[in-house]
């Protein structure tokens, strides 16, 4: 157990305990893009960057990535500097040169007081702002089917040799983890298209509503342990499925209570 | 195989019975600068003629292939030792030449020495040359003497000897202790304190703990630890089992980068050389230590040689930094404790270990003890591969050992750390070279490119380029660096281009004040510094170009006109042909006429007007 003061604030936090976490708790807002509970922290967007001292070190400041800083015995932590406000500002600057079209974008540096980029336009950006989620999610079910390719300022995010991946199953959790919305795809029919692979999807049996891809279910199956079959009928006809054995159930039991 | 300590010292004394054979030997330079001059079909005719040729006490085992001997310049580099003959410039037809008269007899061919620009006079050892004189080498001190990756003519130079006192004599806390002692700091540029990183890596109880040499050497001209490992690979491999055994591991990388062909193949084989010889494996020297070493090959991103990047990148990951507030002793390679040393921090071990910390801490300055090979390159007389003691000034360095600058122009900066170093102006020459001092000036050591410019060089155009090279080899993860260099490249554009005001000037400081404070890695943290140093030395050279319009250097195209100058144009025609644009026309013996609308400012005029006809405004 540690004790540290964030904002003035006398805060305990367990050993090793990252600041982000421990701000969240204490219902501190901190701005990130690239974090998600799900996924190890990245550090990659720098919103969550905190100014810490200690008593020890004097006038010297530190500037650091919250998401992945463990707590430390006696650490003061500002999260709203001067100078952290001057690098969120700075950082969203660059954001909104780099995807001035993502709402997402817009409304987070409109929070700041950012409308327009004091910088120059970047020619036929797009809203992907790298932040890496897409593919740590991807990497985190098990895929791997995207990563980011090349380097420096043309860094992009795509399947190998920016081919229909092989390795996708269309699950979706790219797109839907997306800060900005920029992955495209699209439900039309029994067809999912997305990173330029086509999957069918699976139609529920009982109601012919459409689910998840063939491939998701057949991995899941695979991976989790689950019968192919699971996934013939939609979650929705599963509850109800539920709810009539639930319910006939109580009605069982309370004829059995009859005398 | 080699199973004790007394074994090496047998063999040792057989490698040196086999040296001393042949009392003269001769040695061709095949360093990277020579062999691009033709020193492989040197080498190759030695070979053909000395099989030929029968000379008593000279056969052509007697020739070596050596790594570089550091006057670039001057290559092919033929060397006659004992005498230390020091040819330069040689060429093919020059080899029978050199055999029959300096090898079967005792002649000195005048027209192949060195000659002293200062005093017009021939040198024929190369230790009198002033290049060679104000030198001390410690990492490259067998570079040059012996046959390239040559594990028995590296024990002849009493190599392998530090690995047995330690594995016999030391405990691997005294041998942290001795390096310690030694004061020796980080090679590749930071400069923190080896001993240091060994005992904390040492302390932590999480196995396996693993050594990794960085051979990722990527800066712009420079070429220290690429000659290190192609000319004496064996240094480094003996520096890397004495820090295994220090912290305890038993596994290592050299991480090599693949554009560094022959540098693969010499570690590679130096490895299996090593292996053989009982050098690596199980039970090294009956000491009970086992150590195995294999090579890595890095794909050329620049960003590699971050440590962090660099330990992805062998796990086979995506070779990105990560923020480390947890250290790379601590969590590493694998997530496990890591030691990981650049190839001339190794090389140097074996030395410290053989002489002591105490000789070692004796050499350059209290703070920053030995020497530090640089890469010295550019506008400079004497360009090639040095060692000087820390604490040895600029001025010595360029106007010394360097010969000063190339056809006498004005010194105006030298560029020292690489990309995400800085530039220093001449009043900074008397600098000692240290860690500190020029981290103090607003430069860094880096790993040791020192780049040297003249009066025709635009501080706006240089940090234009390191920029430009900082955008492709940013690995792009966090925004600061990837969009925030981008931009700031964006702003020294438009001030080349005379499209800037001052209020861009100070965008650019405050911006290169966030990349700094805000960026994940070294790289980008360092990535402004081309534009700090710069603005901070030569404000006005950036002003002259916001304010006049004008780039006083003469580079920037979109602020210089060329002019004929009337007086002086003897109408040889040499601009005409040289001109791609066809913007000059004229008649022979006639002044030529400069068409400004169609001149797009290559400078090619410029290059061949022998009469200085033609101007830069």
């Amino acid at each position: 157990m540690v004790t540290l003061t964030i904002n003035g604030r006398v805060v305990h936090a367990e050993d090793n305990e990252i600041l982000l976490a421990v701000c969240k708790r204490e219902g501190i807002k901190i701005p990130a893009l690239c974090h998600h509970e799900a996924v190890e922290p990245f550090g990659a967007c720098r919103l969550c960057m905190v100014e810490i001292s200690k008593e020890e070190w004097g006038d010297w400041r530190g500037y650091v990535t919250s998401c992945l800083y463990p707590v430390e015995q006696d650490l003061i932590v500002q999260t709203d500097s001067p100078k952290v406000i001057e690098l969120r500002k700075t950082v969203l600057d660059l954001l909104l040169a780099r995807c001035p079209n993502s709402p997402e974008i817009r409304k987070l540096t409109a929070e700041y007081g950012v409308t327009h980029t004091s910088y120059e336009e970047i020619p036929d950006g797009d809203n992907c702002i790298l932040c890496g989620l897409c593919t740590r999610i991807c990497d985190t079910m098990g895929f791997s089917a995207i990563s980011t390719v090349g380097r420096g300022h043309g860094k992009e995010v795509a399947p190998p040799m920016k081919q229909a991946p092989p390795d996708c199953v269309g699950c979706l959790a790219c797109a839907q983890n997306c800060p900005t919305n920029c992955i495209e795809w699209n439900d039309i029919g029994d067809k999912r298209t997305i990173w330029g692979r086509e999957f069918e999807l699976i139609r529920c049996e009982k109601c012919g509503s459409t689910t998840i891809t063939r491939e998701f279910a057949e991995a899941l199956s695979k991976t989790r342990d689950i019968p192919i079959d699971y996934f013939k009928i939609c979650d929705e006809c599963h509850r109800h499925e539920l709810s009539q054995t639930m319910g006939s159930i109580a009605n069982w039991e309370r004829e059995e209570a009859q005398p | 195989m080699i199973k004790t300590a007394r074994q090496l010292d047998k063999l040792r004394k057989e490698c040196v019975a086999e040296s001393n054979k042949h009392p003269k030997k001769v040695m061709v330079c095949c360093g990277p600068g020579c062999l691009a001059n033709g020193a492989q079909k040197i080498s190759d005719e030695f070979r053909k003629l000395l099989k030929k040729k029968r000379i008593r006490g000279f056969s052509v085992e007697a020739m070596k292939e050596t790594g570089c001997h550091g006057f670039c310049e001057m290559g092919p580099l033929v060397v006659i030792e004992p005498d230390q003959t020091f040819y330069t410039k040689v060429k093919v037809k020059d080899v029978e030449e050199i055999i029959e008269e300096s090898i079967r007899k005792k002649n000195i061919i005048e027209r192949l020495l060195y000659t002293d620009p200062k005093t017009g006079e021939k040198i024929e050892r190369y230790s009198d040359i002033e290049f060679y004189a104000k030198q001390k080498r410690i990492a490259l001190r067998n570079i040059g003497h012996m046959n390239q990756c040559d594990i028995r003519e590296y024990i002849a130079l009493d190599g392998y000897k530090a690995l047995a006192k330690s594995l016999t004599k030391i405990k691997p806390g005294d041998v942290i202790e001795e390096i310690k002692k030694s004061g020796l700091r980080g090679r590749g540029g930071a400069g923190f304190p080896t001993g240091r990183k060994w005992a904390q890596c040492a302390k932590i109880d999480d196995w396996p703990h693993y050594v990794i040499c960085n051979g990722d050497e990527g800066d712009p001209g420079a070429f220290m630890d690429r000659v290190i490992m192609e000319g004496d690979p064996h240094s480094v491999i003996e520096g890397m089992i004495i820090a295994a055994y220090a912290v305890g591991a038993h596994e290592g990388y050299v991480y090599v980068r693949e554009e560094y062909p022959l540098a693969v193949v010499n570690v590679q084989k130096a490895i299996e050389q090593a292996r053989e010889y009982g050098l690596l494996g199980e039970n090294i020297l009956k000491s009970g230590f086992d150590f195995e070493l294999k090579v890595s090959r890095g794909g050329g991103a620049f960003v590699c040689g971050e440590s962090s990047a660099l330990m992805r990148s062998v796990a086979g990951e995506v070779g990105e930094p990560r923020a480390k507030y947890v250290r790379s002793v601590v969590k590493g390679l694998f997530d496990k404790p890591t030691v990981l040393n650049n190839v001339e921090s190794y090389a140097n071990v074996p030395a410290i270990i053989a002489k002591g910390g105490k000789w070692f801490a004796g050499i350059g300055t209290p703070k920053s003890t030995g020497t530090k090979a640089f890469s010295l390159v550019g506008k400079v007389r004497n360009g090639g591969l040095i060692e000087v003691p820390m604490g040895t000034t600029l001025r010595e360095i360029i106007y010394d050992i360097g010969g000063g600058i190339l056809d006498d122009r004005p010194f105006k900066a030298v560029q020292t750390g690489g990309p995400s170093g800085g530039c220093l102006p001449e009043s900074k020459l008397d600098l000692a070279v240290d860690f500190d001092t020029l981290t103090e000036a607003g430069s860094m050591m880096g790993s040791g490119g020192m780049i040297v410019m003249d009066d025709h060089t635009c501080v706006v155009d240089i940090a234009k380029y390191f920029l430009s090279f900082l955008i492709d080899e940013s690995c792009g993860k966090c925004i600061p660096c990837r969009e925030g260099l981008y931009q700031l490249h964006a702003l020294a554009v438009a001030i080349s281009e005379g499209r800037a005001t001052e209020a861009d000037l100070d965008k650019m400081e405050q911006l290169s004040e966030m990349i700094v404070i805000g960026s994940l890695c070294g790289l980008g943290k360092s990535g402004p510094n081309p534009f700090l140093s710069t603005i901070k030395y030569f404000r006005e050279e950036y002003l002259a170009h916001i304010r006049d319009k004008k780039c006083p250097a003469g580079v920037c195209r979109a602020l210089i006109k060329y002019e004929i100058i009337a007086d002086k144009c003897d109408g040889c025609m040499a601009c005409i042909s040289a001109c791609t644009q066809n913007a000059i026309t004229g008649k022979k013996k006639e002044v030529h006429i400069l068409d400004q609308e169609k001149c797009d400012k290559c400078g090619a005029c410029y290059a061949v007007c022998t009469r200085d006809a033609i101007e830069i405004t």
